[in-house]
């Protein structure tokens, strides 16, 4: 059934805060570049071109097809969609907007910021299993799955999350709160950037030689821990400005509950990067630099779910958590569970989005909203995982995701490129002699 | 097995849906929803083990 359905409160901001929603959606790219410098330096230096030129490629390829066809599918709240009417109740399962951005020029301010958030937003969402598949994930591979999640599979979540769909209105459906509470993508964009992750390496399997026949993982470390440890500071200016934007297009918020959220972000990150560093500290003797990177960012990623509804003490509680949680999950996941994920993203992006869209849950104030939450987080896991890892799975037939053994032995900039990323630097001795 | 997981999961997250629909106490919903959770988490796990490498294979 086509419906239109009826508009969700959805006040025009006043120019100060499109003004400001504005100025904050250019900044927030700096989240992106932060990404993409942890993803790079974690992975091989003889992988380094291709993994920052994949980053570049994977958001150019889903920014353009979700402009292209992504876009109608997650709408906008108070526009078509297609619904269902069950059990005496509507529900919206995707938008059926105009192709090609049609209508753009004339949409509501609000309805352009809001695309505008999502270009940011899609372009994240697909550049975090990049991380994961460094060393043998082939551009090519990279930018088709860049695509189906562009085109297909985040545009489904941002409109039952942002786009007025079903989880949306689970407060006026079923009186769950405010409905699912996703304001500034830790769901539509961590989450699901973290499933995906999982599906890829499912699919694409471990580096050569990570796990081997007999005895524990071997340890690949990243190859530069500067460029990981700046990525992290750019992700902070990035992630303010996208928290707070979060909040003024996705939740109406005044202009004088928005340097609040700008603390709940910050003090996260801390109380998760300090955690993380005194339990590294703890267990292996010394801090471990990738995990405190991880951890931070695993703070970063809570407060994309909690900072807009979370007092500073829950902000900090939300980020410690994530902090401790975060190397014990790494740990589990790769020796005992033997999943090779160089970026961490599956656990940093995944594993704490979940953790930040419960908290919010908790610490927002209508009653019902941790349900809500609850059922927000069934659908991704639900729904979203196993729609990826079966376009996954047919696009890796299509197109293999996996570079060949040789490849993987030279590095994925010669074979891919044809040039390495640091020319000037003999990088691997062993194999110059060969 | 790999699919079996990835099967089972789509049907928690119908029984999450469910318990909104058959009960309008908080409680019986609540209790409800986190069953369709676990049944997810149940999938995931077959899902995750049926991936593991198996003990002693060949690995890349």
């Amino acid at each position: 059934m086509i419906a239109t359905a009826p508009a969700l409160p959805s006040p025009v901001p006043n120019e100060t805060a499109f003004a400001l929603a504005l100025g904050l959606l250019l900044l927030a790219p700096l989240a992106i570049a932060g990404l993409a410098l942890v993803n790079t330096g974690l992975g091989r230096s003889r992988s380094a071109a291709q993994a920052m030129l994949g980053n570049l490629a994977i958001a150019a390829v889903a920014v353009l097809v979700f402009a292209l066809a992504g876009a109608s599918i997650a709408g906008a709240s108070g526009a078509a969609s297609l619904s269902i009417r069950a059990a005496g109740k509507s529900w919206d399962l995707l938008g059926l907007g105009p192709f090609l951005l049609g209508g753009l020029g004339a949409a509501a301010p609000q309805a352009q910021l809001a695309l505008l958030f999502e270009f940011v937003a899609v372009a994240m969402t697909a550049m975090i299993p990049w991380g994961s598949g460094a060393d043998r994930w082939r551009l090519a591979g990279g930018c088709a799955a860049a695509a189906v999640l562009g085109g297909i599979v985040f545009p489904l979540v941002a409109h039952w999350s942002w786009g007025g769909g079903f989880l949306a209105g689970l407060g006026a459906n079923f009186g769950l709160g405010a409905g699912f509470l996703d304001a500034a993508g830790a769901a539509s964009v961590h989450l699901l950037g973290g499933l995906a992750a999982l599906a890829l390496v499912w699919i694409a399997g471990p580096r050569r030689g990570k796990f081997p026949k007999e005895g524990l993982s071997t340890a690949i470390p990243g190859h530069s821990a500067v460029y990981v440890l700046f990525g992290c500071l750019l992700t902070l200016v990035g992630w303010l400005a996208w928290n707070v934007a979060g909040a003024i297009v996705w939740l109406h918020a005044p202009l004088a509950a928005l340097p609040g959220t700008a603390i709940g972000t910050v003090l996260s990150a801390s109380a998760a990067l300090l955690a993380t560093l005194a339990i590294t500290r703890f267990r292996f003797g010394k801090p471990d630099a990738s995990l405190c990177a991880n951890g931070w960012l695993a703070g970063l990623v809570t407060s994309s779910a909690c900072a807009a509804v979370a007092t500073p003490f829950e902000s900090i509680f939300a980020g410690a958590v994530a902090g401790l949680v975060t190397p014990l999950l790494v740990e589990l996941r790769e020796l005992a569970l033997s999943i090779d994920d160089p970026s961490g993203a599956i656990v940093v992006h995944g594993a704490a989005g979940l953790w930040g869209l419960i908290a919010a849950g908790v610490f927002a104030a209508p009653a019902g909203q941790l349900l809500a939450q609850l059922v927000g987080v069934a659908a991704l896991l639900g729904i979203a995982l196993p729609l990826v890892y079966l376009l996954f799975a047919l696009l890796n037939r299509a197109i293999a995701f996996r570079v060949d053994p040789d490849g993987e032995r030279i590095g994925m900039d010669l074979h891919e490129l044809g040039g390495s990323a640091y020319p000037e630097f003999v990088l691997h001795r062993d194999e110059s002699y060969r | 097995m790999k699919y079996a997981g990835l099967l089972v999961m789509p049907a928690g997250f119908f029984l999450t849906l469910a318990a909104l629909v058959l009960f309008a106490d908080g409680t019986r919903r609540f209790a409800f929803v986190l069953c369709g959770l676990a049944v997810v988490a149940m999938g995931l796990a077959v899902a995750v083990r049926s991936h593991m490498p198996a003990k002693g294979a060949n690995r890349p």
